[in-house]
């Protein structure tokens, strides 16, 4: 069994690490920062971090001056007030300016659990995405969730990075490459491509493993880089195994699978199935429970590869 | 420092070209926003012919002082502005909101020569305005940030978001400026939606506030000097002033808040310009 740990965890670690090598990162947070995990900054560097109290449109344009006045802000809150109760701010002063701060989301999608749909930010990367030069990275464990970070800092320009709240395995080396546009391959298969992110990856793997036993071999993509998306993988892959499975932890509109549906309707059509959430809200319950009954699991992603394998075949 | 009556004369002609600036481009526009754009004249004259320390020829100047303007309709009165201080030529001004200008129809921050910050979208300056002046204080910078807001602006709920963090943070290196010329698009503020009583409500979110005359260029630098010897707390200079000042058949009326003047119409408020 792979080790289990929350990437909002590896995060707080690797904001410490930024602070301590550059001494222009700063850290905000709208209230918070124990759940975050953006309180870690602030033990350390107490004078470059700002709770900006429960104000999330407020902190994004304060990370936006920040950002003009030459800071590397980090902007932390829960995905859904991120995304949502700040987007303006962020479209029409951060993007618009093209301002150099970076959005740290965590409690992605509906493995939130018990606290409901209010705090379930299902939506956030289609909101994020549509955004003129945003870049939208979804880390998929803590091995990756640093990486994720780093190459953000390192980025001039906005960037909206995904986290999730719960304890998730980890998949990845820390030798893995991370580069902003890119995607990383896990597992080579010639009869379909799975093409996950964030949470969803893990399940990706366990769902190859079971498709072998069953007759197919299914590539496993991830999808890390949102947007912009590794283009060419997805043309490749699909070329070459000629169906194709997302599998995010988010609606289905608008999010990785709609960006791959694009790329896929002008270069290369081929069947395409999403494991996403489908035209609802969450509610209440155990992760576990709330991901089986949005079909969210890696059975959801073996009947997605089965039926995407049979469709190549018509 | 009491100001020469030469140097008021100055100022107060340079007031009257950034006032004919603004009827003309906004006529040759055929769109925009007059109303707002003339009312904070004297408050840009005092920023940016006496206060600001800028430098045209280095607008990005690491050590200059920050001017944001949040009532970003207001657009025309800035880029007269920063045309007559020689950040881009007068003549650029005539083509204001047409097809590839520099000039957008809202600031925007990556297109024109000495705009800080894009904005347009109401209540969104002050908080970046506070963003700036938290850096400003991070690293021991001598130099201030000035904002501008609209009195209707502060009907954005943001706006008391942001008045509440600045005093939080003691950002004394912030002054803003209130241009209360009570009319908004729809009507007078208080019909619309009161936001009064302002200057009651800046105190109370823990602002030191100075009430001027904001037609009055000498009293609009006074509390500017007096603005930056108050420690502890960020100041906000509320500036009583008339929507469309200077041409009598825009002042106090809120039609002129969005509207252009027709070619009769800009003739007639240049000839009262004069």
């Amino acid at each position: 069994m792979p080790e289990l740990k929350c990437t909002r965890e590896a995060c707080g670690n690797a904001l410490v690490e930024l602070g301590r090598a550059n001494k222009d990162i700063v850290v905000l947070s709208a209230d918070l920062a124990g759940s975050t995990k953006a309180e870690d900054f602030g033990k350390v560097f107490p004078e470059r971090f700002f709770n900006m109290g429960i104000a999330e449109a407020n902190m994004m344009n304060t990370a936006a001056g920040l950002a003009a006045a030459g800071k590397i802000p980090f902007a932390t809150t829960f995905a859904i007030f991120a995304s949502g109760r700040a987007w303006e701010q962020i479209r029409n002063t951060i993007a618009y300016g093209n301002l150099n701060v970076k959005i740290i989301a965590t409690h992605g999608g509906i493995s939130v659990g018990p606290d409901g749909a209010s705090h379930q930010g299902i939506e956030d990367i289609a909101l994020m995405r549509m955004i003129p030069g945003m870049t939208v990275l979804v880390p998929c464990d803590a091995v990756e969730t640093p990486k994720a970070l780093f190459a953000a800092s390192e980025y001039k320009g906005p960037v909206y990075v995904r986290l999730a709240r719960l304890k998730i395995p980890i998949i990845t080396q820390l030798t893995d490459s991370f580069v902003i546009g890119k995607f990383n391959v896990l597992k080579e298969g010639a009869d379909a491509t799975i093409i996950a992110c964030g949470v969803m990856v893990a399940p990706a793997l366990n769902a190859a493993e079971t498709l072998i036993k069953e007759g197919i071999k299914a590539t496993v993509i991830n999808a890390y880089s949102i947007k912009p998306l590794d283009e060419e993988r997805i043309i490749s892959y699909a070329k070459k195994t000629g169906a194709i499975v997302t599998a995010e932890e988010h609606l289905a509109t608008g999010g990785l699978g709609s960006a791959v549906a694009d790329i896929l309707a002008a270069n290369c059509p081929a069947p395409l199935e999403m494991v996403a959430i489908k035209d609802r809200f969450g509610q209440s319950g155990e992760p576990d429970e709330l991901m089986k009954e949005y079909r969210l699991t890696s059975e959801d992603i073996i009947k997605a590869a089965k039926k995407a394998f049979a469709r190549k075949k018509q | 420092m009491a100001l020469s009556s030469d140097k008021i004369a100055s100022l107060q002609s340079r007031a009257k070209v950034i006032r004919q600036h603004i009827i003309r481009m906004i006529g040759k526009a055929g769109s925009g926003h007059p109303g707002g754009s003339l009312s904070a004249v004297e408050i840009l004259v005092a920023l940016y012919f006496h206060k600001l320390r800028i430098n045209h020829k280095e607008p990005k100047w690491p050590d200059r002082d920050r001017f944001l303007m949040s009532k970003g309709h207001a657009a025309p009165v800035w880029y007269a502005a920063l045309a007559e201080v020689g950040f881009f030529q007068v003549k650029e001004l005539d083509s204001l909101r047409k097809m590839g200008s520099t000039l957008q129809g809202h600031p925007d921050m990556k297109r024109t020569p000495g705009v800080e910050m894009s904005s347009g979208s109401l209540g969104q300056g002050l908080s970046i305005s506070n963003g700036i002046a938290m850096a400003g204080k991070l690293d021991n910078k001598p130099w201030r940030v000035y904002a501008l807001l609209g009195d209707g602006e502060c009907q954005e709920g943001q706006v008391w978001e942001a008045a509440m963090s600045a005093a939080h943070y003691k950002l004394d290196n912030l002054c803003a400026l209130l241009d209360f010329n009570g009319l908004q698009i729809d009507g007078p503020i208080e019909k619309v939606m009161s936001p009064l009583p302002l200057a009651d409500k800046w105190a109370a979110f823990g602002w030191n506030v100075i009430t001027v005359d904001g037609h009055n260029i000498e009293e609009i630098i006074a509390a500017l000097d007096k603005a930056e010897t108050i420690k502890g707390k960020p100041t906000m200079i509320v500036c009583k002033t008339v929507k469309g000042k200077g041409v009598s058949f825009m002042e106090n009326r809120h039609e002129w808040h969005g509207k252009a003047p027709n070619p009769q119409q800009v003739e007639a408020a240049l000839r009262e310009l004069q």
